[in-house]
């Protein structure tokens, strides 16, 4: 039987191959190895949402040496995010690069940035987890150079550096535990971890090396931009993928590593990084000139959202709420991932058809670009957190969790941010609207509108209203 | 699935998927779009029609969906809900066919009516919301579909006006989801139930449901234009006329209204407010604007800006009504939802028919426009005399039931508002009218469109308003007929106090 698991990991590697050897060919290729990739992972969500938790020992060496990949709930609904926004903008990236060299590199380089993306989401050994990372951290940056422009290469290099920093700081975390421990193994390490300085030192390593690849405040100063000077469908996996994977093992090493020896005053520290990642990134996106920028540092706010839960998961005991609390976290990064991505592959049309994206001069896009204005509302929404997307069901229960907790505060932090949010996306769609004449209709090139439209849709819509299923995915409780 | 579940679905369903497909369709084709307007508005309408039968007698309609554990969208239809729902379908039906009529041949009218269907969706899901998440839910969709209506004619001014619009809603938007969450916290999911669900509560948690309660006034209280949250309406008056309209009358301020019954009635229950101390903060609030929206309608010249300002003062008699305590009072808040809605939704039609057919915009250019526009102007007369409570029109209905309300309930102050109110009232309406119908009219209007064929104005224009004029008469002439408002308002106000 063909290992579900090493699948979701070798098909993009081998779809990587294909484009490479066949160049004559990429488009076709690339739509059927982007359908291929994306139906091997969500088999994996399936396959979860079937049986729970999977593990797999591809080369045979057994834990703790072993080259393990495993698929729990957390993982099984990131890959099915990474799965459907990569499908979305591989059909989106056929329109775009329609013609020229690039397109011979894109694909390759998209491919292998896949397929490092599911090795980490699915990797249960902390030095795998290395390899994955700097393999995704390459790829990524050699994508968002793609365009060879000046700011682009600049803005490339800065990240390369940070992101080899990063992952180097976040090895020598890895080295300590394994001299103290002797695994590798995410469970064993868990299991087997006393409190101490080796494992604190560690902790602030790994955390520190992974917040820099996150953009976790005030680490961000390379994201926006990177983010902003990459082509569009990069851009949108930059933001909505690359940077969620850094975040996704933070919080995979804090639940499942680290989880005996976090002390409040760690994750208070988390939180209180995330609450000015918030603020000022809100404030930074509201005062962008260009609307690829304004994405990029909405990038750095709901990264924030997400940095709040930790002081709310450390100060909720076992149990309903603290699911709750775990899936809205996991809620959150979905949608945001979803209307990010749908958000830059917008702005990427709204620049070809604009030859710009200054946002002062966008006047009259909701005329000649009807169903791109409507993607970006739909993913304004999302980052606003208004109903009924998915980020508003996570808003709730984070408030909930401040609330119950008697963590007032954050209150005042989300409150601030989400009028900051609804300020600078509506004054994006406040430009977008004037006298220019009437469109003829509601879309005009298919294959790049509707994955963006699809792709906003679903976070504003489909994930709020089936965001139970998350609930199920994850193994908590029995939603009636 | 069964029958008592789809229906409400279908009630807010109707108007979303005709509002889902407007937006695709080809500017140029009318009459596709026409179709899917009209047939989706009357379908909605015989829903509702099976809705209030199936209520009247008891029957109990729910639909309940859940987005996590402990979040439940429901939809169900009591008492309340169906008097909303019906003063929405039917007004929105009679709205659609004036925007029709007054944006033949201007520019995005697929993007308009794509919203206006959006924006009805959301009114109906406010009425039809089981509980308070449903109820936010609704609530923020209503702000997010109404700003493009607000912003759609892409002036500087319109895009003005929008963000203004924007800036209030939004900030009352996230006090109440605060409100909510903490009321959530403290008691769990908060269904909205007749008689209210809270007065129970341990007298240890009176502080917080105290400062819950001002946080949820403040949420709604921008929606329904309470002092001082109500600088937003006066600035939206820059969209088109049906959009002032269905704003004015049934869709932001009214749910904005709604909410404050719902949560005075079905949360906390009127007799625990009551006991909080909390209707008195209500009705200083309620009659404070009801004069100072009066006093500011006195100055203005503008006629849209005039009827805003009246609209600021008319809604807060739904919060007056609300605040006093007694049946008698109930009765005349709840069928003021429905008088209101009709009187200033004819108001805002013949507002719109004289600027589109002879452009007049200000009360100053009126003089002899009754004899220009006899049916248009007699349609005014009628919303303006029942604004002022002249019987047998509506208003005088609810004026009516709110001063024995008071009486009931020793609360002689109100008297006084209501002389004050209707004597501004008369102030600002009785100029109009004497302009209208005995000053001579002058030699050529501000802006003539339209030329004067078989009726004054065109059909579509001119139909609307005296339909809803009519209401307005049938509504007070028939008050105590079966299914009249008033008999609605009084089943509700049974149920809310338990007689």
């Amino acid at each position: 039987m063909l290992d579900s698991l090493a699948l979701a990991v070798t098909v993009p590697l081998l779809a990587a191959l294909l484009v490479t050897a066949l160049p004559g060919r990429v488009q076709t290729l690339g739509v059927i190895g982007a359908i291929a990739t994306a139906l091997v992972s969500l088999r994996v969500t399936v396959q979860v949402w079937q049986h729970g938790s999977l593990r797999s020992d591809p080369g045979g060496w057994g834990a703790p040496l072993g080259l393990a990949l495993q698929a729990d709930g957390l993982s099984a609904a990131l890959l099915a995010m990474a799965a459907l926004v990569a499908l979305a903008i591989s059909v989106y990236a056929t329109g775009y690069f329609r013609e020229g060299e690039r397109r011979l590199h894109f694909w390759p380089l998209w491919f292998l940035l896949w397929s490092a993306l599911n090795a980490l989401l699915l990797a249960a050994d902390l030095f795998n987890l290395y390899v994955t990372l700097e393999l995704l951290g390459l790829t990524a940056v050699a994508l968002g150079a793609l365009t060879g422009q000046r700011e682009a290469v600049a803005a490339n290099l800065r990240y390369l550096l940070v992101g080899l920093l990063g992952s180097m700081t976040y090895l020598l975390g890895v080295v300590l535990l394994y001299a103290a421990y002797g695994t590798l193994d995410i469970g064993l390490t868990g299991a087997a971890i006393r409190p101490g300085p080796v494992a604190s030192a560690a902790l602030v390593l790994m955390t520190g090396g992974l917040a820099l690849k996150a953009a976790i405040f005030p680490l961000h100063f390379w994201l926006p931009p990177a983010h902003a000077n990459a082509p569009a469908p990069v851009s949108a996996v930059l933001s909505a993928l690359v940077v969620k994977a850094a975040f996704y093992l933070i919080l995979r090493l804090w639940l499942d590593v680290f989880g005996a020896i976090v002390t409040p005053a760690a994750a208070g520290l988390l939180g209180l990084l995330g609450a000015a990642a918030v603020i000022w990134g809100s404030w930074r996106a509201l005062r962008a000139e260009r609307l690829k920028l304004l994405a990029a540092y909405s990038t750095l706010a709901q990264i924030g959202y997400l940095c709040l839960f930790f002081p709310l998961l450390q100060a909720t005991p076992e149990g309903p709420a603290r699911d709750d609390l775990l899936a809205a976290l996991v809620l959150m990064a979905i949608s945001h991932g979803f209307a990010k991505a749908g958000l830059f592959l917008a702005a990427g049309l709204v620049q070809h058809s604009a030859g710009h994206d200054r946002i002062d001069e966008l006047g009259g896009t909701a005329q000649h670009l009807p169903a791109t204005t409507f993607t970006i509302a739909l993913a304004g929404t999302t980052l606003i957190g208004l109903p009924p997307s998915g980020s508003f069901i996570g808003k709730w229960i984070l408030m909930t969790g401040a609330i119950a907790t008697g963590q007032w505060w954050w209150i005042l932090v989300i409150l601030i941010g989400t009028l900051l949010a609804a300020a600078y996306v509506f004054r994006v769609l406040s430009r977008a609207f004037n006298e220019a004449p009437t469109p003829r209709r509601f879309v005009t090139q298919a294959s790049t509108e509707v994955p963006a439209l699809l792709l906003a849709l679903t976070s504003a819509v489909v994930l709020g209203l089936g965001a139970q299923l998350l609930w199920r995915l994850m193994g908590f409780g029995v939603v009636a | 699935m069964n029958f008592d579940t789809l229906l409400p679905v279908g009630i807010v369903l109707t108007s979303l998927l005709a509002g889902g497909f407007i937006f695709l369709v080809k500017e140029e084709s009318h009459v596709l779009r026409g179709v899917l307007n009209l047939s989706g508005a009357i379908v909605k309408l015989l829903l509702v029609g099976v809705m209030i039968w199936g209520v009247y007698h008891g029957h109990v309609y729910e639909a309940r969906w859940t987005l996590a554990p402990g979040l439940e969208l429901v939809l169900q239809a009591d008492a309340l809900s169906v008097l909303f729902v019906t003063l929405s379908s039917v007004l929105w039906l009679v709205t659609t066919i004036y925007a029709i009529g007054y944006l033949e041949d201007s520019p995005n009218r697929s993007r308009f009516f794509g919203f206006f269907s959006l924006c009805v969706s959301a009114t109906v899901g406010i009425a039809l919301a089981g509980n308070l998440l449903s109820f936010v839910i609704f609530y923020e969709l209503l702000t997010l579909a109404t700003y493009p209506l607000v912003a759609h004619r892409g002036t500087a001014e319109a895009t003005r006006g929008a963000k203004i619009y924007l800036a209030y809603t939004m900030g009352g938007g996230v006090l109440l989801l605060i409100g909510a969450i903490w009321l959530h916290v403290l008691t769990g999911p908060v269904d909205f139930v007749q008689g209210g669900v809270l007065s129970g509560s341990a007298p240890a948690l009176e502080g917080q449901l105290i400062a819950i309660f001002v946080l949820l006034l403040a949420g709604l209280g921008v929606k329904s234009a309470l002092i001082p949250l109500h600088g937003w309406l006066p600035q939206s008056m820059v969209a088109p006329a049906p959009v002032s309209a269905l704003l004015h009358a049934v869709a932001v301020v009214k749910a904005g209204a709604f909410g404050i019954l719902r949560v005075v009635y079905d949360v906390y229950g009127v007799a625990y407010a009551s006991s909080l101390g909390l209707l008195t903060l209500l009705g200083i609030l309620a009659s404070t604007t009801i004069l100072y929206g009066s006093i500011k309608a006195l100055s203005q010249d503008g006629l849209k800006k005039r009827l805003a300002y009246s609209t600021v003062s008319q809604v807060s008699y739904i919060a007056l009504g609300a605040s006093i305590l007694g049946p008698i009072a109930t009765v005349g808040g709840m069928v003021h939802l429905v008088h209101q809605g009709i009187m200033k939704i004819t108001l805002f039609f013949c507002a719109g028919n004289y600027a589109e057919t002879l452009g007049i915009h200000h009360v100053s250019q009126m003089d002899g426009v009754g004899r220009r526009m006899p049916w248009t102007t007699l349609a005014f007369s009628v919303g303006a005399l029942g604004m002022i409570g002249i019987p047998p029109i509506a208003g005088f209905v609810t004026k009516w039931y709110l001063g024995l309300g008071a009486v009931e309930a020793n609360a002689h102050w109100v008297l006084l508002i209501l002389a004050a109110s209707s004597l501004l009232n008369a102030g600002y309406f009785l100029p109009i009218l004497y302009r209208a119908w005995f000053r001579p009219p002058p030699e050529v209007w501000p802006a003539e469109h339209l030329h004067a064929g078989r009726f004054e104005t065109q059909g579509t224009l001119l139909w609307p308003p005296v339909i809803t004029a009519a209401l307005c008469l049938i509504a007070g002439l028939f008050a105590a007929a079966p299914f009249s408002p008033l008999e609605w308002a009084q089943l509700i106000a049974r149920r809310e106090h338990g007689l």
